[in-house]
């Protein structure tokens, strides 16, 4: 900024050159303020979703700039909320981007006293493993009278009730594919 | 100007030509369900910093006041039940009505146990203390007639603090600068209505012209009256108090101490002769600090 | 009643104060003075747990002054039918009904069933361990006989008909037997019941709200059936503005129970197949009835679809569709029983998928102690939650309980993707289904369930490839072929899609479950969700904004069954199909063009004419009259007295909570005869009369959620906005406790019940408010139960005060209600706490069998105590 622009650009002299004899409006208003915009204008999409709290179902909007989540508000043209969100929803965007957020899969061995980091790959190859076993143990083919049960009491789930459909599909259908049937959910609570 | 104008029309009093009508809050405590969304709506919006987890046993308010960190507050008030009331009464609330909706009236009175809810915020003052005390510019007037302090300007000196009469504007611990509600000026610019009247689930905060809100604000106070709610008025509505109306004005059902709210807030400086008189001692400072730059410049 | 909704659905009760801005009277019958009572007209506080006195006393008040609506209640409710002539009711038995078995505290139902259905009951113990009435879910229960007439006396006077057996049951039920159970002042309680009887008829709807301060009870289902019988009389089922709202509290519970994760039921409400299921013919025989009327007689082709879509090519007409390869139940396998199973080292390993039972279910300390006897588990969740910590940071690691160096629990924990960084629907509390798109990809290890469950199967599938076990067919058979999206993520719209059906002679999706069929040539994931592809489009993605449509707003999302915004809304019109008031129009039917038409989608079928009568011998939707709006329902009315389906009665009937500091006032039997119990040494009970010692624990308890938190905390506990709002637990209670206690406001004080002891600040508040009950005075506490060890803001875990006890027909526990006492200042730290509940107990005489003996009319003598299972 030039030394002309920084003189014009202090609130006393558009005082006494603009419209704004008191100097507390146009006169006083700063070049971050006079180039304000909100910021979900240049977001680069909005997204539907809907609020994950409670069951009301509340749409919200999602407004994304350079791949981050810049401001999440209500959907008005929802029949359901119209566009309003209680403080929870109101809190979604630190829901989704705050620093609890966890992003490693961490690992805590038998008679262990700290976490460890463990890579997602091996995590997952290793319950897979710990499931055939559970499996196994907890096998049962039939009951005492030889009634067909085909079935194993060795490993439970308990699911939030956050969950979308479709994975809570995939979850049911896995499981009794295993044979196991401890599968239950946040409805029961 | 006319007095007309700096009586009702803050933004054309400061210079804006062409300009927006002017806009504000009504906040119909009547209808507030004390879920708190527009302190986090606006907090999610503004990015302002968490206020510390105390609790204060102030019923469910946990936030206490408005501050540099809370732009908005919802008070919760207990109105406490009679001493020995007949154990175990149904705590009637008024507005009862078997009719058909739209006829009912009755008027069963109300038992002394209330809760009652109100948020709170910055009132952009016609006359606006923090404004008018302002040495730095920092704080101006908007094209919306909302009063807006700007962080590139504040320098902390604190001035406004005292100034306001309801004692919103405070500063921040860590960088001494001086905030408060911006009534989302960044969001206006884009058409969008503030944070927190936006997340408002039951509309208890309205967001509009002013004139409209007022005209909205009257309606609603007879409405109540006439649903056997003689209490329901008005507080900072009119041009006539002493801060020249409030640009955030509330549907009350009680005295505004009762919600913490200074029963009859003065501006400070409603008896400086003339603002001009602040403006002439800013010119002066000005051109002392523009000397003093070509000096610098000169003797570098 | 049982809901705040203001604080629990802040957004959703904005319909409530624009009701109450156009003259609607709203009412809060509530333990507690709430938010939501600051916003009602009136406010009634009850006792916690007497809810079923208060409905039954208003039942009897319509009753006793004519005041239901007649014509509604002889068409559409199955007031005039008969019922067996061997059935006694609680005014013969003392609070029992016929058929009871001290022994398994369970019914057999045989002698609930209507005249003309002799041999249709079911019950008795099975169906108590199994949650058989869980199971029976939109399908309902079986009444056999198709569209044969049921023995009725249309004039409703017989003494053995729906309606006069409802008016004896519920006769006692007087105001004044309200006042003495719940602490409702008779003229209150009087208010209501003429508030409620005035807003509701041909001209007016009254709507009944509730949420799960009705079903967190051991007779919660009771509760339920007695809000519905009030609105059945009342005329407020199927109509604009009336209806019974259940208010579930989170995204997709109502997705959750529709696809289920529960373990005694397949998507759609069809039960999960039992020991007594043979084969496909044998299963389909026993769920639903051969001559029965109604939608639910095509449950064949719903589970012939599912197994197509579960098994594809591998299912055929041949080999029953796979059916060998569901495994079977045989008693209760729910969630609680799961955990004492994991206390005897039955279960190896537990997945919690989002969950955080150590704070969020009822006994944290017997969840955490379980974990901690595990082989390994896995814990997936957007944050580090206490269930996935406890082998650190537990109570237990202050009492000496766990010990890490000692706690052999392998854990597993994968971060999650949030709601904004995966595809899929939500389906809310109004059956509605909502699609989000993904706004942002995960990052790091962050990643969805439908990601985890995939690659998991596809993992074990790898694993198991060229096995020649049997066990593992129903694997390597599973369809498991979705398409992916990017680089490995399953495509959540396929799936849905699927859900959905499809043709498979064109490959098309169906248009909904009415072209479902049971020879293997559709597949379908979920027959209630059917139509939420049809036309080929994602109608669960619909967003039509809400001002630029009609007034049920079809266009925005999709909700089962196709599309129907208002269940059973062929009640919204009258026997000739004409709505019952201008004001209250909804649906009609159109003579002229020959359909049902009106606002919403008809919830009938479209051209079957209202005076359409079935011939004798039809089955299924064709024996549904023109007059049958209850078209799930086995004889097509809605059931003011349910022969089948409720395990623990055919009416609801008050009985005192597990944990009451009072006597039943109106029979000998003191608590639900059925509910289930599990009696052993970690999961004690306060005594109740008729047992001796309840005087230790004097006070009421009662656990609810604030607004400003979200359940177990995982999702608000660790956000500043949200723990700066409610930062501390606190307990309220009334000034009068206060004073007796000696507590002061913010002061420290602690709950203690035969579990455990717990701290929190005190909040001496006039919205508690002592009840006066038989001449005495009753305490209620309450406490948020959100707190946890992890998180911005810590506390004490409140559902640790509370034991496994549970209704008998959902398996739900009892957190609403329970016994206590109340101290000043903090609990005992470390043993020394476990020593101080000990002391407790020895006060009040607890043992395993306290609370077991559950029969207190005939059989005292009986305790239901785990070791004899």
């Amino acid at each position: 900024m030039g030394l002309a622009d920084w003189i014009r650009s202090w609130p006393v002299y558009r005082q006494l050159t603009g419209r704004d004899r008191t100097g507390r409006g146009k006169a006083a208003q700063s070049g971050r303020s006079a180039a304000l915009a909100a910021r979900t204008t240049d977001a680069d999409r909005v997204v539907g979703s809907v609020c994950p709290f409670c069951a009301v179902g509340c749409a919200q909007h999602v407004y994304v700039k350079d791949e981050r989540v810049v401001q999440i508000e209500g959907n008005p043209d929802s029949p359901i909320s119209r566009g309003r969100l209680c403080p929870k929803g109101s809190a979604s965007k630190q829901l989704v981007t705050g620093p609890q957020r966890a992003e490693r899969v961490l690992y805590r061995p038998p008679y262990g006293t700290e976490w460890q980091e463990l890579d997602l790959d091996t995590a997952m190859d290793m319950v897979a493993d710990r499931v055939l076993d559970a499996r196994r143990k907890g096998w049962q083919d039939a009951d005492e009278d030889g009634n067909r049960l085909r079935r194993t009491m060795g490993l439970a789930s308990l699911g939030g009730a956050t969950l979308d459909n479709e994975e809570n599909y995939l979850i049911k259908k896995l499981f009794t594919a295993l044979g196991a049937i401890q599968i239950e959910n946040q409805a029961r609570i | 100007m006319t007095e007309e104008a700096a009586r009702t029309d803050p933004a054309t009093a400061t210079g804006y030509g062409e300009h927006p009508p002017r806009v504000g809050f009504f906040t119909d405590t009547s209808v507030c369900i004390g879920c708190k969304a527009c302190e986090v709506a606006c907090k999610e919006w503004n990015g302002v910093p968490d206020d510390g987890f105390d609790l204060l046993g102030m019923s469910f308010d946990n936030t206490g006041t408005l501050g540099a960190n809370s732009w908005r507050h919802v008070a919760f008030v207990e109105q406490p039940a009679p001493p020995e009331p007949r154990r175990a009464e149904a705590v009637d609330l008024g507005l009862p009505s078997f009719d058909l909706p739209g006829a009912g009236t009755g008027e069963e009175g109300r038992t002394d146990f209330r809760w009652l809810m109100s948020s709170d915020v910055c009132k952009h003052c016609t006359h606006a203390g923090c404004l008018d005390v302002c040495p730095t510019g920092a704080l101006f007037r908007t094209e919306y007639g909302s009063v807006v302090v700007q962080p590139d300007i504040c320098n902390g000196c604190g001035y406004c603090v005292s100034g306001c009469p309801y004692g919103v504007i405070d500063r921040r611990e860590d960088d001494g600068r001086a905030w408060k509600c911006t009534l989302c000026y960044d969001r206006l610019r884009d058409g969008l209505e503030p944070a927190c009247a936006k997340a408002c689930p039951t509309d208890s905060i309205q967001f509009g012209p002013l004139d409209e809100l007022r005209e909205r604000a009257r309606e609603r106070v007879e409405h109540l009256h006439d649903s056997g709610v003689p209490e329901a008025r008005l507080y900072g509505e009119s041009p006539d108090d002493g801060v020249g109306g409030d640009g955030a004005f509330f549907l009350l059902l009680d005295e505004p101490e009762v919600y913490g709210l200074p029963p009859d807030p003065v501006v400070p400086t409603r008896d400086a002769p003339s603002m001009w008189k602040y403006a002439g001692m800013a010119a002066s400072a000005f051109a002392a600090a523009a000397v003093s730059v070509f000096l610098g410049r000169g003797s570098r | 009643m049982g809901s705040n909704m203001a604080e629990a659905h802040p957004v959703g009760f904005q319909w409530v104060m624009e009701a109450k801005a156009r003259g609607a009277e709203v009412i809060h019958i509530d333990p507690r003075f709430t938010r939501t009572s600051a916003l009602a007209d009136l406010h009634v506080p009850l006792r916690a747990g007497t809810d079923i006195a208060f409905l039954g006393g208003v039942i009897n008040h319509i009753l006793e002054h004519d005041l239901d609506f007649r014509e509604y209640v002889r068409a559409y409710t199955n007031a005039p039918y008969l019922v067996d002539e061997r059935f006694q009711d609680t005014e013969d038995l003392d609070g029992l009904f016929s058929g009871y078995d001290s022994g398994t505290a369970s019914y057999d139902n045989t002698t609930w069933q209507y005249e003309s259905q002799t041999d249709s009951g079911e019950g008795g113990t099975r169906a108590k361990e199994q949650s058989r009435p869980d199971q029976l879910g939109s399908g309902g229960p079986g009444v056999e006989g198709g569209a044969r007439k049921i023995a009725a006396d249309p004039e409703l006077k017989h003494p053995r008909c729906v309606f006069q057996i409802l008016k004896r049951h519920f006769a006692r039920y007087t105001p004044e037997a309200v006042e003495e159970i719940c602490g409702v002042p008779a003229e209150t309680f009087l208010r209501v019941c003429r508030a409620w009887t005035a807003n509701s008829g041909r001209e007016r709807t009254a709507a009944l709200v509730y949420s799960v301060g009705w079903t967190q009870h051991t007779l919660g289902a009771q509760y339920i059936r007695a809000g519905s019988i009030i609105q059945l009389l009342l005329g407020n089922i199927g109509r604009p503005g009336g209806g019974v709202f259940a208010l579930r509290g989170h995204a997709s519970i109502q997705g959750s129970t529709d696809i289920p994760t529960l373990f005694n039921l397949l998507p759609g409400y069809l039960p999960m197949p039992d020991t007594s299921h043979e084969d496909l013919p044998s299963y389909l025989h026993k769920v639903r009835g051969d001559r029965q009327k109604g939608f639910w007689r095509n449950a064949d082709a719903y589970l012939v679809s599912l197994l197509k879509e579960y098994w594809g090519e591998a299912a055929t007409p041949e080999n029953d569709f796979r059916f060998d390869y569901l495994p079977r139940i045989n008693g209760d396998h729910g969630t609680y029983r799961t955990v004492l199973d994991m206390l005897d080292g039955k279960v190896f390993g537990y997945f919690l998928l989002g969950q955080n039972p150590a704070v969020g279910s009822a006994h944290g300390r017997l969840q955490r102690l379980g974990m901690s006897n595990l082989d390994w588990l896995v814990v997936r969740d957007l944050t580090m939650i206490e269930s996935a910590e406890f082998w650190k940071d537990s109570p237990e690691i202050e009492t000496g309980e766990i010990v890490p160096e000692r706690c052999r629990t392998e854990v597993f924990f994968f971060p999650a993707a949030a709601h904004v960084e995966k595809a899929g629907t939500f389906t809310q509390t109004q059956r509605m289904l909502q699609w989000r798109d993904k706004a942002v990809e995960p990052r790091g290890d962050q990643r969805s369930e439908l990601w985890f469950i995939y690659h998991l199967g596809r993992l074990l599938r790898e694993k198991l490839a060229g096995s020649a076990d049997e066990r593992d067919r129903p694997l390597l058979d599973l369809a498991w072929d979705y398409e992916l999206e990017g680089e490995d993520e399953p495509s959540a719209e396929d799936v849905l899609r699927r859900i959905n059906g499809i043709d498979l002679r064109t490959g098309k999706e169906v248009d909904g479950y009415l072209d479902l069929r049971a020879d293997g040539t559709t597949v379908c994931g979920c027959w209630i969700y059917s139509g939420v592809f049809a036309d080929g489009v994602n109608q669960a993605a619909r967003r039509e904004p809400h001002d630029e449509q009609g007034p049920y707003e079809n266009e925005w999302g999709w909700t089962w069954p196709l599309n129907r915004r208002v269940l059973y809304n062929r009640a919204s019109a009258d026997l000739d199909g004409r709505p019952w008031s201008e004001r209250k129009a909804l649906v009609w039917w159109d003579a002229e063009r020959g359909e049902w038409t009106g606002h919403d989608v008809p919830d009938f079928e479209k051209n079957k004419p209202p005076d359409y009568r079935p011939a004798d011998d039809a089955v299924g939707p064709a024996a549904l009259s023109g007059d049958d709006p209850f078209v799930m329902q086995a004889d097509g009315k809605g059931w003011l007295f349910a022969p089948n389906g409720v395990v623990d009665g055919p009416l609801p009937t008050h009985y005192e909570p597990h944990e009451s500091p009072v006597r039943n006032r109106l029979y000998a039997q003191q608590g639900n005869p059925a509910r289930k119990v599990f009696g052993r040494a970690e999961n004690p009970s306060n005594p109740s009369p008729p047992e001796r010692g309840g005087e230790v624990f004097p006070y009421v308890f009662t656990t609810a959620r604030l607004t400003e938190h979200h359940t177990a905390g995982g999702m608000s506990r660790q956000l500043p906005y949200l723990s700066e709002l409610q930062p501390e637990l606190f307990m309220e209670v009334s000034p009068r406790l206060a004073a007796e206690r000696g507590l002061t406001h913010l002061g420290w004080a602690h709950v203690i019940t035969s579990r455990t002891a717990v701290d929190a600040r005190v909040f001496v508040t006039d919205r508690m408010r002592p009840l006066r009950l038989e001449g005495r005075e009753v305490h209620q506490v309450w406490m948020p139960y959100h707190w946890g060890h992890t998180g911005l803001v810590d506390g004490d875990v409140v559902n640790d005060l509370i034991g496994v006890v549970l209704d008998p027909n959902v398996f739900i526990q009892e957190t609403k209600v329970a016994t206590c006492d109340v101290r000043p200042g903090r609990r005992p730290r470390g043993p020394a706490l476990l020593d101080y509940v000990a002391g407790y107990r020895q006060r009040a005489g607890v043992t395993p069998e306290t609370g077991t003996r559950i029969d207190t009319v005939t059989r005292h003598d009986t305790a239901h105590l785990e070791e004899d299972r």
